[in-house]
């Protein structure tokens, strides 16, 4: 302190140079000073780092995958964007912390649905707000039911709200025929919303808790362009109006999303955090370090490079947890190859799915014995896919290849991926070993990822790498994939069997028979093999012990509502 | 005269070499399999053509260029599909800055390092110094910004703690991008310094100022440097070019939200509008630079201002 204080010369004079002299060497004293200070601090305590800060602010800062491509829950398709629409809006039903099965209520106090399981009735809270303090209402999820099923609109999920009764033939309708007012959603008053399907559906609230039922303050939407237009500012911080628990106060493109707490949301002191902010890391070794120097709470995905080595440390801070998503090949049925069934058989049973999960991919994933991954207490898939190389030559004799050498060259399509090539590799090996199929009569076709999408979706392939991530907890979200006029069926293969029983699942109301004829109808697609799985996606991600109340879920949506931070 | 023709013909060439540069990109980026909307679930058809007319795309490609042509000439460089709620301008100039200051420090970290480094190993012309610098500028060039800026980031950042390993806001992560720009692009420059200060070094009229007693040190630096340096100016053109445009592995590794990744991510999601976008402004950036790099030439070497 005595550096601060002036220094007086003993007789009261103090000449000019000595004064300057003094001046120069009380700065050298102060500089080092502050040297050495900042070095015994940093030598002594550790510097705060962003996360430690972060806790301190309640502010968890997520790794989130790319940029998001919208603010809009009605434009937006990716599992990253819908995590921060999670954040910023509300639906009628929402997701549960800890378990996917149950719902937790969102703006809808409570509902009622009729025996039949075709009419639902959703009683609002009346205290609901929107972050501007406008009441939310029936009419406002009338409004963004009628907006995402708009023909102009051309959202891209807009299928996700085909449960409600005509809304398939008003979204279709190019020429205007078939009013809004046909498709089942109803505004019975301000605070009671009625949803009428035209098959029984006992797992609506599952559906419901999905982005696309999200909805959107009209007043805002209309303020800045038409209830169709993508490209409005609406979606921008200041100008976005949203009802769930935050709402956006910063988008950066190219770096990070932040939301923070909505003042108005009705269940406001049960909101733990006070923003989120979400960074665009579009690579995963960067995200890593940035999770390893304090940066982020918590990643989107881990290099699966490093995934052994976390796993050495036994690091508490690596989470690999199930996620409802399957890892599979698709055959071309429309071609020779691959259009026979034998063939499919065999090459599917030549698959040891055990030692690609143990020694490729070695995230916990778990070798998949049938399309749908099962749930607890719910659907149980039948355990048809078994890796048995005497059944696999069988099946190959049947095809008319006495040996694996007769079976005429194909292809094998992956898109751009170091894992995707490792699959493939250990899968030709197997052919090779299993089956005889000389690997050098495989092609393994590397392609750019939109260009591989426009290969599948043109049947311009024998054999294609593909995913499935399940959009709500019921086999429903699975097997209508392979339904001959479904979109994304994309092997070309059609079951009249297979279509009658899925026909018929969609009319039964009692889970319990539904599940069993949902298994018959997956028994077909097992049997006849339009694709083969391969493995059960684990989610794989870093979190900080900080972050608190965020627990494994299958569907990995959680909400941000109930995520606490607390320092240790 | 002589000098101000030679700036409009140049100017004249850039413009027209800019308008083919933007009709090859747009009918190019068409010719990509897929589209902005090609999705992994996919999109229905019905609903695909309800997107395509939001954007335009219903119509014929002839008519979609000139509208895009028209809305150029009004400075609008349309929307984008990749970031809905934004347009291209909006992209271009939020990231525009980021690329801007790690450019123009990397350039200078470059040229501080490449110009000393190349004169002393000229000055020390097949001696240990010039062996030495030159094996490391030949490792530094041969070392990509993809191996370097990990690197970087796991010692300076990581071990030693001194920058942040990522972010651009509140962060001097974008330090540590500048660093490996300006270490990869100081290799070059020290070898182009070396080389074209050899070049005059060798020539007559140094020889002849060494015969009249002149010191080596005003030598190199007041009869060489001028000319020696010349190749290095002409060069700064398109290395400040690439520097701002091309640092998408920089941004990548170190998490910064500048314009080198909208290049890449404008590509893989057929955003259409944001490739011609970035594409137009490293474009006008190359032939903007190298235009005042042809006067800084005129203007430096005098031999030139005869010769145009």
């Amino acid at each position: 302190m005595n550096l601060l204080l002036p220094q007086l010369d003993q007789t009261g004079y103090s000449p000019g140079p000595n004064r300057v002299q003094s001046r120069i060497q009380q700065g050298t004293v102060l500089v080092f000073g502050l040297i050495l200070c900042s070095l015994l601090l940093s030598g002594c305590g550790k510097r705060e780092s962003k996360v430690d800060r972060a806790t301190r602010e309640g502010m968890l800062l997520i790794g989130n995958g790319g940029e998001p491509k919208a603010l809009d829950p009605h434009l937006v398709t990716s599992v990253g964007d819908s995590a921060i629409m999670r954040a910023m809006f509300e639906g009628l039903v929402t997701y549960h912390p800890s378990n996917d099965a149950t719902h937790a209520p969102g703006v809808a106090e409570r509902w009622e649905a009729n025996d039949k399981k075709t009419v639902w009735t959703f009683y609002l809270r009346k205290n609901a707000k929107w972050s501007n303090g406008d009441p939310v209402t029936a009419h406002d999820f009338v409004y963004s039911y009628h907006r995402i099923l708009h023909p102009e609109m051309g959202a891209p999920y807009a299928s996700m709200l085909y449960f409600l009764r005509n809304a398939k033939e008003y979204n279709t309708d190019k020429e205007g025929k078939v009013p809004f007012e046909d498709v089942g959603v109803k505004a019975l008053d301000d605070y009671t919303l009625e949803l009428t399907l035209p098959n029984p559906t006992p797992f609506l609230p599952d559906v419901l808790k999905h982005t696309t039922w999200l909805p959107v303050h009209k007043p805002t939407i209309e303020k800045y362009g038409g209830m169709t237009e993508h490209f409005t500012d609406w979606q921008k911080p200041g100008n976005s109006v949203s009802n769930g628990a935050f709402q956006v106060t910063k988008w950066r493109v190219g770096s990070y999303v932040r939301v923070e707490k909505n003042p108005y949301y009705w269940d406001k002191d049960n909101v733990k955090l006070n923003g989120v902010e979400f960074y665009a890391f579009e690579n995963s070794f960067t995200e890593e370090r940035a999770f390893r120097n304090g940066l982020i709470h918590k990643t989107y995905v881990v290099p699966p490079n490093l995934i052994p080595l976390y796993k050495e440390k036994k690091s508490p801070e690596l989470r690999l947890e199930p996620y409802i998503g399957t890892y599979f090949y698709r055959f071309n049925c429309t071609n020779e190859v691959t259009g026979n069934v034998h063939l499919r058989r065999a090459l599917s049973a030549a698959i040891d799915r055990e030692q690609i999960v143990k020694y490729v991919t070695q995230a916990g994933e778990i070798p998949a014995y049938a399309f749908t991954p099962p749930t607890e207490g719910g659907y149980q898939p039948p355990r048809r896919v078994k890796f048995d190389p005497a059944e696999a030559k069988e099946h190959l004799k049947n095809a008319g290849y006495a040996k694996g050498s007769d079976v005429p060259a194909f292809s094998l399509f992956i898109n751009t991926s170091e894992s995707h090539t490792a699959v493939a590799i250990a899968i030709l090996d197997m052919w090779k070993t299993h089956l005889g199929i000389d690997p050098k009569k495989v092609t393994i076709k590397n392609q750019e990822w939109k260009v591989y999408q426009v290969t599948i979706q043109d049947l311009k392939y024998d054999v294609a790498r593909s995913g499935w991530i399940g959009d709500y907890l019921d086999p429903k979200t699975f097997l209508s994939l392979f339904t001959s006029d479904d979109t994304n069926n994309h092997t070309g293969w059609a079951n009249d069997e297979y279509d009658r029983l899925f026909a018929e699942s969609d009319n039964i109301g009692d889970e319990a028979k539904r599940f069993e004829k949902l298994e018959q109808l997956e028994n077909v697609l097992l049997d006849e093999l339009p694709i083969t799985p391969i493995y059960w996606y684990t989610t794989k991600y870093l979190l900080n012990d900080d972050v608190r109340n965020w627990n494994p879920l299958l569907l990995d949506n959680h909400p941000f509502k109930a995520v606490e931070l607390i320092a240790d | 005269m002589q000098t101000l023709k030679f700036i409009l013909s140049r100017f004249l060439q850039a413009i027209f070499a800019l308008f083919c540069i933007i009709t090859l990109t747009f009918f190019l980026a068409r010719l990509a399999p897929g589209s902005p909307f090609t999705e992994e679930k996919s999109v229905p058809e019905h609903l695909k053509e309800a997107m395509a007319r939001q954007y335009g795309f219903d119509k014929s490609l002839p008519v979609q260029y000139v509208t895009y042509l028209g809305n150029l000439m009004k400075g609008d460089l349309g929307p984008s599909f990749g970031n809905k709620g934004f347009s291209v301008n909006e992209i271009i100039s939020q990231s525009w800055p980021v690329s801007v200051v790690l450019g123009l420090v990397g350039l200078l970290i470059a040229l501080a390092l490449g110009v000393p480094v190349g004169l002393v190993a000229a000055a020390k012309r097949n001696q240990m110094p010039d062996y030495t610098l030159m094996t490391l500028a030949m490792i530094g060039i041969c070392l990509p910004t993809f191996v370097i800026a990990p690197l970087l980031g796991e010692t300076l950042g990581s071990k030693l703690g001194w920058f942040d390993v990522a972010a651009w806001e509140g962060s001097n992560a974008w330090l540590l991008g500048a660093l490996t720009l300006g270490l990869y692009y100081s290799a070059y420059i020290a070898r182009l310094t070396r080389g074209s200060m050899l070049d005059i070094l060798n020539q007559d009229f140094i020889r002849t100022a060494l015969a009249k007693g002149v010191s080596p040190i005003s030598i190199l630096f007041k009869h060489a440097f001028r000319g020696g340096i010349s190749p290095v100016v002409s060069y700064l053109g398109p290395a400040l070019a690439s520097l701002i445009g091309g640092s998408f592995v920089v941004e990548t590794v170190f998490g910064l939200p500048g314009l080198g990744q909208h290049f890449i991510k404008a590509a893989s999601n057929r955003d259409y509008w944001l490739i011609n976008g970035t594409v137009i402004v490293y474009a006008s950036l190359v032939l903007t630079l190298n235009f005042l790099v042809d006067i800084a030439q005129v203007w430096l070497d005098p031999r030139l201002r005869s010769h145009s």
